[in-house]
């Protein structure tokens, strides 16, 4: 019916006419507004291809030229970037730490979730309220106190000590998003399991987190990118070694040294070599990133 | 449910109200209760001795005799064994490293905190020298500027794109509304700069404002113009580089959340507005914009306060002696080790935040409209 009644000019006079104009102006509108949308494809893709194209050019032609096209291709800054300025050290970083913190993050988020969105004990309402209420508080508030708790643990410095802190801010979000899709799980499946003779511990490894794997895979792909980016976390509690430093910190302090060596060349093939995975991981997954990121922000 | 648990199966469920007013009650009755953890063909059992309970909530289930694990009291043991269990380590880490340094941090404010074990109650002390420091109130200058500036910019072209997708398109098939085609491709490119670390984002708009290699002025060059230099002295420059990082890397978002809440509004309504003759910016000023106005004012509020959080870009991106938003002023004393002085500065930007959210509530409160 909904399209049908536009299509069908009714038996009036005016009716013609005005669905003329607006054909009309609906394809002036779309030759104008594919050029503003192609400029901002312009816009948001441009500095970044940059980067991609300049990685291939040395340093010398980068100075002399900034904006040019590569020459050549060169692969030389690529190596540079992976030996000698460290790019693979902090990849290697980035990817341990990541191992701990998302496995952990993961387990411990469903682990509440499914508690608090399954079970009614005192205190089930303040538990929830708790998660949900540390989703709105800026992390720049609790820097100072956080590095002091972190340093009486003995935990500063460490990769068990940056595993925690990144399981820690993640908790609130996933514990959150997680419980709301718990309770969507239908109970008739729980409940069989338990009938069977199922121990509590055992239906949730073997029948509910089976059955929470979309909500799963949403929210980890959100972890995935948060953590792996994650740059204040490492500055407050990763900053005294420099071979320790996770990528977002290590290409940050390369910005600055690459500046003293004048191997701009390695700089550009690093940021290359740091955006690809994450770029390559979201073309593959981009409808869950963007439903999950624009989730993280307003749920 | 009863007779279920009568024969000696466990209950189907333990986890609604109901079920749990039925132990109890079980509970109560207590030689009743335990003839329930009879299994088939036993003699019926004696009464268990409540203490036998305990020493089994230590036992994993597997080596709990079945006459034990038919008992209601230990199924209620269990289950809050399980509760507890599956709480403890992520409640414990979630209080220690999130919850007590954010309530910490307010007390701290009140003190001359230099790291060390001390910390002298000092009163308003902190918010005083703040008042008074200079450098305090030109970094608020710069925050206050961006929460004022960057939401407006971002959500103006955020809702535009998204407009020009969801609505931009040729008529086909008499459609009262069109996306135009490959409107999935701009979203996915518009989106890049959201998956990318804010710190990687820094360093590559460094080399793009750059006075002598950089993109823009590389650029420039080539047209005959000599570029200034953006991040290298002149403050409203440095602002405005800031401002366009930070609008640049959060428009694409926009433009997605945008696009699905004018997605989510029935195709009719359009339609109704392009029979009664409405033109395009018609219908989005009196139609679109009314309808999408829940989640613009959520974002408008996401932005801000992403807006006065902004760190990593001004520090890794702007040199400190040009300008600095409140956050490094923040982060630059709590390497100084004026820890009770950082701390401060961080409830201001909390309150200011809260403030900002109440306002924009307030300002942009409208009758909610129902579709």
């Amino acid at each position: 019916m909904t399209t049908t009644a536009a299509a069908t000019p009714r038996p009036g006079t005016t009716e013609a006419p005005r669905r003329e104009t607006g054909k009309e102006s609906g394809g002036t509108l779309n030759v104008f507004s594919h050029a503003f949308l192609v400029l901002w494809v312009v816009l948001a893709a441009g500095p970044l291809i940059w980067v991609a194209l300049t990685a291939f050019r040395p340093s010398a032609e980068i100075l002399s030229d900034p904006a040019g096209w590569p020459a050549a291709f060169h692969w030389e800054n690529f190596t540079n970037a992976w030996n000698k300025a460290d790019i693979g050290r902090y990849t290697i970083n980035s990817l341990i730490i990541l191992a701990g913190s998302l496995t952990g993050t993961m387990l411990l988020g469903s682990m509440a979730a499914y508690v608090i969105a399954r079970f009614t004990f005192p205190g089930n309402r303040v538990v929830f309220m708790l998660f949900a209420g540390g989703m709105m508080f800026p992390v720049i508030l609790a820097l100072v106190p956080l590095f002091a708790v972190m340093e009486n643990f003995g935990l500063l410095e460490t990769r068990p000590g940056l595993i925690i802190a990144y399981i820690a801010y993640s908790l609130p979000f996933t514990t959150f998003f997680l419980t709301s899709f718990f309770r969507t799980l239908p109970t008739g499946v729980q409940e069989a399991a338990m009938v069977d003779g199922a121990s509590h511990t055992r239906t949730f490894f073997q029948i509910m987190l089976p059955m929470a794997k979309p909500g799963l895979v949403s929210i980890g792909i959100f972890n995935f990118l948060g953590q792996w980016n994650q740059y204040l976390l490492p500055l407050l509690l990763n900053n005294e070694e420099t071979k320790n430093y996770v990528l977002p910190q290590g290409l940050a302090s390369l910005a600055v040294s690459q500046g003293y060596r004048g191997d701009w060349g390695a700089l550009f093939a690093g940021l290359t070599i740091a955006m690809l995975p994450v770029l390559v991981v979201y073309a593959v997954f981009q409808r869950q990133v963007q439903a999950g990121l624009t989730a993280g922000a307003l749920k | 449910m009863k007779t279920g648990t009568r024969v000696g199966e466990p209950p189907p469920s333990n986890n609604s109200k109901n079920s749990k007013n039925a132990q109890k009650s079980d509970d109560s009755r207590n030689s009743t209760g335990s003839e329930a953890a009879r299994g088939e063909g036993e003699p019926p059992p004696t009464p268990l001795p409540g203490l036998l309970l305990w020493p089994a909530v230590l036992l994993p289930p597997g080596l709990t005799p079945k006459r034990v694990r038919y008992d209601r009291r230990y199924r209620t043991l269990d289950k809050y064994r399980f509760i507890l269990g599956f709480l403890a380590v992520p409640l414990a880490f979630y209080a220690l490293f999130v919850v007590s340094p954010f309530l910490q941090a307010i007390y701290y404010s009140f003190t001359d905190w230099s790291g060390g074990p001390v910390a002298n109650f000092i009163g308003f002390d902190n918010y005083r020298k703040m008042w008074d420091d200079a450098r305090f109130w030109d970094s608020l200058q710069v925050s206050a500027l961006l929460l004022v500036i960057t939401p407006v910019v971002t959500l103006v072209l955020g809702i535009f794109f998204a407009y020009m997708i969801t609505a931009g398109g040729r008529h086909r098939r008499g459609q009262a509304i069109a996306g135009v085609a490959g409107s999935s491709f701009y979203k996915v490119v518009y989106f890049f700069p959201q998956v990318l670390s804010v710190s990687i984002v820094a360093v590559v708009w460094g080399r793009v404002f750059n006075t002598n290699s950089g993109l823009i002025n590389g650029g420039l060059d080539k047209a005959g113009i000599e570029g200034p230099a953006w991040l290298g002295g002149d403050e409203t420059l440095a602002l405005i580089a800031l401002l366009t990082v930070i609008s640049w890397s959060f428009v694409g978002f926009y433009v997605v959340l945008f696009s699905a809440a004018m997605g989510a509004i029935p195709k009719d309504i359009h339609e109704a507005a392009l029979l009664d003759g409405a033109g395009r910016a018609r219908t989005f000023f009196g139609v679109t914009l009314p309808l999408i106005w829940d989640t613009v004012r959520t974002g408008w509020i996401y932005m801000g306060i992403q807006a006065l959080d902004t760190f990593a870009i001004c520090l890794v991106m702007v040199p400190a002696h040009v300008l600095k938003v409140t956050p490094v002023f923040l982060y630059e004393r709590f390497r100084d080790g004026q820890y009770g002085y950082a701390t401060s500065i961080g409830v201001v930007l909390l309150v200011l935040s809260v403030a900002f959210s109440l306002i924009v509530m307030r300002v942009g409160n409208r009758d909610r409209i129902e579709y």
